[in-house]
């Protein structure tokens, strides 16, 4: 099964990445207001139904793949 | 046996403040051993552990976060657990709070630039086992190397770790964004501390500074302390 995670910094989290791809973006001349940088990621695992998928999913994000304090994540179950 | 107090300096790959945090736990007193990121244990007699400076795992996913997951942290989680005296340095740091032995955790510097310089910090909390040889206020001179140093938690936990002396450590400037210009935190029962600033390599006054000395030193004492309880 295939799924995509993504994971995005917090409302209120200070992101100076985005803050420099905000910056570049205006110096070529976008009116670019708000950028915000995160993560994608790509996974296929092993699981009996989409459910199964995403309850798996859950844990990895909370056990390594995002961290609470600062992120937050969502998971796209491919065919669910 | 060596009379000198065992002080477990653990390597990751892409660890490389290891050589120094061990050579400046030597001229502290200290024995130390070099403890590979996949063994499971620790040596017996360990007094002490320093997770050393470095880029553990290339800093992928988050600082700290793969190196939280090797066998010798849940060696150094035990050890932690039974009281055992730890302290993370800069990368060091950020691993223990990837593993939640520390509150908050590192975030890229506010500035997006990699700070290489001498600091100066100050003491916030003298009576810990890792400042008890400074006074409480004193400013230590001690050199940042570090892009992800910038210290968060939210709100409530910060305002709980202050009024519980658990900020250690303060910049006297902002250096890198850091909450409360926070350099050094120690957890609630007090056996682990992790800190930016490097005090490996602040021990002869030939380079600078030795008010890096007065931590490790501090740390060696409590290593001495720890294996006598132990035994």
């Amino acid at each position: 099964m295939r799924a995509t995670v993504l994971v995005r910094p917090k409302q209120g989290i200070l992101d100076p990445q985005g803050d420099a791809v905000q910056g570049s973006l205006r110096k070529l001349g976008f009116d670019v207001s708000t950028v915000r940088v995160g993560r994608v990621i790509d996974i296929e695992l092993e699981a009996d139904d989409p459910a199964g998928a995403r309850a798996a999913l859950e844990r990895m994000c909370a056990d390594l793949l995002a961290n609470p304090l600062i992120e937050s994540f969502e998971i796209e179950v491919d065919g669910a | 046996m060596s009379d000198r107090p065992v002080v477990a300096v653990v390597v990751f790959p892409g660890s490389n403040d290891d050589r120094d945090a061990a050579w400046a736990l030597g001229a502290m007193g200290a024995g130390p051993a070099l403890v590979w990121h996949e063994d499971p244990e620790l040596p017996e007699d360990t007094g002490a552990v320093v997770l050393p400076g470095g880029f553990s795992y290339g800093d992928y996913l988050r600082t700290g976060a793969i190196a939280s997951l090797s066998p010798a942290m849940d060696a150094v989680r035990r050890f932690a657990n039974d009281g055992g005296p730890v302290l993370g340095i800069c990368n060091g740091f950020q691993i223990l709070c990837e593993s939640r032995l520390l509150p908050g955790l590192l975030r890229p510097n506010r500035q997006l630039e990699f700070v290489c310089r001498d600091v100066r910090v100050r003491v916030e909390n003298a009576d810990t086992l890792f400042t008890r040889r400074c006074a409480a206020g004193q400013e230590l001179v001690i050199p940042i190397k570090h892009g992800e140093g910038a210290w968060y938690a939210d709100e409530g936990t910060f305002v709980q770790l202050a009024a519980r002396g658990q900020i250690v450590l303060r910049y006297g400037e902002d250096v890198n964004g850091s909450l409360g210009n926070v350099a050094g935190v120690v957890n609630e029962v007090g056996n682990v501390m992790g800190l930016m600033p490097h005090p490996e390599h602040a021990v002869d006054p030939l380079l600078g500074s030795a008010d890096g000395g007065l931590l490790l030193a501090a740390l060696v004492d409590a290593a001495a302390a720890h294996a006598f309880v132990a035994a």
